[in-house]
């Protein structure tokens, strides 16, 4: 691993995400005085089976199945899968 | 003790009542600590049931089924679910016909699953069991979503468990264990009333028999069994986006990273559009996905010496994959506020194009095409 000026192991890239996470979270609770700028009764739109990609769990399983038996890469897809059997 | 003096029925119900009491506390904080204010809860899922059959066919495999799924909530704060899915594989894929006989088997997936809301918190835990007769997959899964910011914000943690039972055909002694981890967290935020982003990150840990008691990899063109690393761990990050397009469209788009401890990297792209057809009897969907992976440092398509741990599973070699969907949805029945009966059709074709795996028959390249259906009906109410 590389080693900064200071001696310090090089901060790899990754690490930054977990950071910005938190700094989403604290913007997101209100921590900068914003106030929410969606009312409510304005998210009709948002709340329309048409914005949700995954509407259908039973299918979206399927196609879950189909990829990860095929594919290498796994997770962040937010269907939750069972075990799969995949070797 | 009283607790020892206790029947053992009620030292269950105590320990139900313990965990959830502890449930309830750990929403509360989270509720206190980050609600800013907000009055409404977060929703519990929509009761439904759905029937589907399933079909996948592509590369010398078929794989067929229904699937059931029911959803009911009970007191307005529960939900409980179950499902039942199965899979009938017929394989005669490029690594069956190349090493051994074609086969049938069928795997059956059970899952139950119950979800909690408490105030601006959705708290879900879920069980499922898989079986076919070479395989068996347990796991059990908490997961909480906790609105904030004014239900603007909703902020995602999950945990999953899995425990692995591999056999192999006509080996009743063969038996070995696999272990999986999975800790996952998300962000989505509303943007806009029209717009909508989410970033999930998902960390999944492997330890056990992680390879295949079947296959077998290549040293100077002989046939060898694989030796995979009895350890993996993965990370992925998405990031996703809908926003809603006129009166009756949404478009999406989503973008996936993935990294593994095999040195495996993978992107996947995605985008698609949903439209409103006559008032809103009708909504049709279109979608693109484009998945390219690099193949796991111990992967070879033939080996040129040999190495601890080798491999010739396609599934971790060099190769791209393209597919185009449709679906169409159909509501044949709605009363307002009361039930709704829908038709869905969903059809989808792959293309798997791999860069250094070859078909031993020809020497070539491989890739193949596959078809995958979905028919269901599905029943809010």
């Amino acid at each position: 691993m590389k080693a900064d000026r200071h001696g310090a192991p090089a901060r790899r890239r990754a690490g930054a995400w977990p950071a910005l996470a938190l700094a989403m979270l604290v913007l997101g609770a209100g921590g900068c005085g914003v106030e929410p700028w969606v009312k409510p009764y304005e998210r009709e739109r948002l709340a329309d089976p048409i914005m949700k990609p995954q509407r259908d769990m039973l299918a979206e399983k399927h196609h879950e199945h189909i990829y990860d038996v095929r594919e290498a890469a796994r997770g962040a897809t937010g269907v939750q899968g069972g075990g799969c059997g995949c070797n | 003790m009283a607790a020892t003096e206790a029947a053992p029925g009620s030292a269950l119900r105590a320990a139900a009542a313990a965990g959830l009491r502890l449930l309830s506390r750990l929403a509360g904080l989270l509720g206190g600590m980050l609600a800013t204010g907000h009055a409404a809860a977060a929703d519990l899922p929509e009761d439904r049931a759905d029937v589907m059959y399933h079909s996948y066919n592509g590369g010398g495999v078929t794989a067929t089924g229904p699937a059931v799924l029911v959803r009911k909530s009970i007191d307005d704060a529960f939900s409980v679910s179950g499902s039942y899915y199965v899979d009938a594989v017929s394989n005669a894929s490029i690594d069956v016909v190349t090493t051994a006989s074609p086969y049938h088997e069928e795997r059956i997936e059970r899952a139950a699953g119950l979800d909690y809301v408490y105030r601006d918190a959705l708290i879900s835990v879920a069980a499922s069991n898989s079986k076919e007769p070479d395989y068996t997959a347990d796991s059990a899964s908490l997961d909480v979503a906790q609105d904030v910011f004014g239900g603007m914000t909703t902020i995602n943690l999950g945990y999953s468990r899995g425990w692995d039972t591999v056999g192999k055909r006509g080996y009743p002694a063969f038996s070995q264990k696999a272990d999986h981890w999975q800790y996952r967290g998300g962000v989505t935020q509303i943007l806009s009333p029209r717009w909508l982003a989410s970033a999930n990150v998902e960390v999944v840990s492997d330890a056990g028999y992680l390879g295949s008691p079947y296959r077998a990899a290549r040293v100077f063109g002989a046939a060898v069994p694989e030796t995979d690393p009895d350890t993996r761990t993965s990370r992925a990050l998405a990031l996703r986006t809908v926003g809603s397009v006129g009166a009756n469209g949404a478009v999406r788009a989503e973008y996936r990273f993935f990294w593994d401890t095999w040195d495996i990297r993978a992107s996947t792209y995605e985008a698609g559009y949903s439209q409103y057809l006559e008032g809103q009897r009708w909504l049709v969907d279109g979608y693109l996905r484009y998945y390219k992976q690099s193949h796991a440092s111990f992967y070879s398509n033939n080996f040129t010496s040999e190495f601890t741990y080798m491999s010739r599973n396609r599934q971790l070699s060099t190769f791209d994959s393209i597919g185009v969907g449709a679906k169409a949805t159909y509501s044949a029945v709605r009363v307002p506020a009361r039930y709704e009966i829908k038709l869905n059709a969903s059809a989808e074709r792959l293309r798997f194009q791999y860069g250094d795996f070859t078909d031993i028959r020809t020497g070539k390249a491989y890739s193949f095409d596959a078809n995958v259906l979905e028919l269901y009906v599905s029943a809010t109410f």
